[in-house]
Order: C-alpha cells, then structure tokens, then sequence
C-alpha cells in the first residue's frame, strides 16, 4: 500500500462508514439524525460529545478505583475467625503461598491494566484537547490496545463470584464477595464505556487536517 | 447515496479506495495501521459451523457443575447460574449481575444472533429484522466474556486446590470449547460478506 500524497478524510469528503455495518454513504457535513441505510444505526462523522462522556466516564471510574483496592474483595469466614482480602492482599497470598504464576496474572489484570488504562485514556483525551501532533499512530496504536485489554480486568470478579458460589460450609468456612468487588466491577464496566466513547480519529483530525474536498476529485490513496 | 468503491478507515477516517486482497489477505489502513478487512470467502460458512458447535458447548457448559470440591468430607459444586443465584443470595445484586450478563445474557445472545443470520442465510433466505439482529450482534459483543471467565475459572481453581481436592466437571472442559468455538465463529463472521450475500438475496 502505497502513502497517501493526498490527503482526503471521510469528513472532508462528505463519506461516512457505518460504525455498525461498516457501508460508506455520503451525507452533509453538518448532518445530524441519520441513520445507515443499510443497518439502520445512527450515522455521525464523529462520535457525539466523545471527549466530555469519555471524561465523565474516565473521572467516575477514577473515584471508584480506591474504593476497589481500598476494600475487600473477599471475605473468607471459618471456624479460626475471618479474613478479609482486597484486590493487593490477594495478589500477595497468592505469590508467598508458591503460586507465583497466579500471582503475576492476577497482579496485571486486576492491578496493573486497569490503572494503565486509566492513565492511557487521560493522557489520549489530554492530548487531543492540547490539540497535541505528537505521534498519531501510537496514540491510535495505544487507544486499539486499551480498548483490547479492559475485560481482562473481569478475572478477579469471576474469582470472587466462583469462590462464593463454592466455598459455603457455615460456620466451618464460607466465602463472600465483599464490597470492593462492586466497586472494581464498575471501573471495569466505565473504563470499557469510557474507551468506547473515545473517538480515536479526533486524534488524527489535528495531527493531519485534511483539506476540504470533492470526494471523487482527488482521491489519490488507493491502498494496492 | 452509497459509495461501494470506498472504505474509510474507522480509526483515523482516512478516504481509501477499496482493493480485491489475495487469499488469507488483510487490508490495512494506510495511515494509522488499523486492520480495515480481511479476505475470507468461507467466513460465513465457518462462522455458522463455530456458532452451531457454541450453542450445543453453550448447553452442556451450563447444565452441568463447573468444579466440584472436597474438603475433610465436605463437599460442594456449583453451575454458572447457580454461583449467580449464591451471590444474589448473599445481597450481592449487581456483581451477579454482572456475572449473569457477561457470561450467560450476552454469550447467549451473541451466539443466537450468529445463527439467526447466518442458518437461513446458508438456506439461501434472508430472516426478518435482519438490520435490528445484526445491530444487537454489534452492541452485545464487547460484553460477551467467555475467555476471560475461562481464565478465571483457571485461578479460581488452583486456589481452591490449595484448601481442597478439586474435580473438574464436564462443564469446565465445555467452556474451554466454548471459548474457542465462539472466538471462531466470531473471527469467521465477514461483515461486508455478509451484507454482499444479503444484498445478493434481496
């Protein structure tokens, strides 16, 4: 595939794609309402109001990530008294009882991803709005692998859910959720909204601003 | 009002002309690197295949015990949608919840949808509200989460192997296929295939 000596965006050509079923139609630039012909998903050259939802989302998922790592994911009670284990004190039970293959899993889905992305989808939304031109292509590399890598952060939820379900002999021992598994849930579940609402073209459309153009004029990037 | 000829990069909206890929080919964006489509003529046909193979895996993953336990003669096991039940009991609503939706609501649905399209498809009919079924299809997929609920079963696991003797069910081995039938059936299923055979039915 050849570079492109012109540049034409989708925007400055009147073309959109479908984010759905992927079909290139033209439209106004300054359309709202419309829907694919095809699909019928509601059709937008940008995604609506992208930076301020994904802040809002960004900004929750940031006030619940302490109650996360601050309270139990687990309860374990049994006849010896009980015990109380956060995301962290799980990770460390689990390396210093010899399962250091575990422990390093655990320790990036549940720890080390979901603060990544947290930092990862602030510094993509800070640069946008810096209107920064630094390395697009890694920025839209960065963004591909935050939006791949978020549901692995599911594991410890799926642990604790698990082990409750199995754990239940009264008073000899039971497991129970605790509460910080709520609150880890949710930044899960923001932090996958929030990196859904990015657009990562916003990127691109400082960084490489396309004149405006007649579609079919100077459409010199064919890809072959 | 539709431009066939044109693709436009969905990452960084870059104008491009389509080109005919050769055999297991991939087409990608110019600009931003992003993979645009793929050549694979018997997606569809793998895809039904896979999504077949889920359903049947999905049935057998869930109407039997995932792991059972044994501990000093305690004994215990569970299925998916009884650990659900557990944690609603235990006042736990939303993690359930959100057990339920990702790993049974939104693989079902996934899986339901595939076949939906893609059986009377083969058959050479296109099924009623197809644009409303595929759009479900698009919405449920970043939520359905077999695979990462696989390698929290793997964890779960060896840390009850530590308290307790662990006997893997039928199930487990079930949603170790399940994982890899639905990853199939998803990676064979070719949007712009499919809506060509559509197109071509209508």
């Amino acid at each position: 595939m050849n570079a492109a000596s012109a540049l034409v965006t989708g925007a400055s050509a009147g073309v959109l794609a479908c984010h759905t079923c992927g079909l290139t139609q033209r439209a106004a630039p300054e359309a709202h309402g419309l829907a694919c012909g095809r699909c019928g998903s509601s059709l937008h050259f940008r995604k609506p109001d992208s930076i301020s939802r994904a802040w809002a989302l960004l900004i929750a998922a940031y006030v619940l990530i302490v109650p996360a790592n601050l309270l139990p994911v687990m309860q374990t009670g049994s006849l010896f008294g009980s015990e109380k284990d956060t995301i962290l004190s799980g990770v460390i039970y689990l390396w210093t009882s010899g399962s250091q293959p575990l422990a390093i899993i655990l320790f990036i889905a549940s720890i080390a991803i979901p603060a990544a992305k947290l930092l990862s989808l602030t510094f993509l939304l800070v640069s946008v709005q810096r209107r920064s031109l630094w390395a697009p292509r890694e920025r839209t590399r960065l963004y591909r692998v935050v939006e791949a890598v978020g549901r692995w952060s599911m594991i410890d939820v799926y642990v604790a859910a698990m082990l409750t379900a199995l754990v239940q002999f009264g008073s000899l021992m039971s497991i129970r959720a605790g509460s910080g598994a709520i609150a880890f849930g949710a930044v899960v579940v923001l932090t996958i909204f929030a990196a859904e609402s990015f657009d990562p073209r916003l990127i691109w459309d400082l960084a490489e601003p396309a004149e405006p153009a007649e579609p079919e004029s100077n459409l010199e990037n064919v890809n072959d | 009002m539709s431009s066939e000829a044109l693709v436009v990069c969905h990452e960084c909206d870059l104008l491009l002309r389509e080109v005919p890929l050769e055999a297991g080919g991939v087409a990608r964006c110019t600009r931003c690197g992003c993979n645009l489509y793929r050549h694979q003529p018997e997606g569809l046909e793998r895809s039904l295949v896979f999504a077949l193979t889920a359903l049947v895996l999905f049935v057998i993953a869930n109407s039997f015990p995932i792991v059972s336990m044994n501990s000093r003669g305690l004994t215990s096991s569970t299925t998916l949608l009884g650990a659900v039940s557990v944690l609603l009991r235990d006042d736990m609503p939303s993690v359930a919840l959100l057990v339920f939706v990702t790993t049974f609501l939104m693989p079902a649905l996934e899986i339901g949808a595939l076949i939906y399209l893609l059986l009377p498809l083969k058959l050479g009919r296109v099924p009623p509200a197809v644009p409303r079924v595929f759009r479900l299809l698009h919405a449920v997929q970043p939520w359905s989460m077999v695979e990462v609920f696989m390698l929290g079963l793997l964890v779960t696991i060896s840390k009850l192997a530590a308290m307790a003797s662990v006997v893997p069910g039928i199930a487990l081995w079930s949603f170790v296929l399940l994982m890899f039938a639905v990853s199939a059936a998803v990676a064979g299923f070719d949007v712009r295939i499919f809506w060509a055979r559509v197109g071509a039915l209508r």
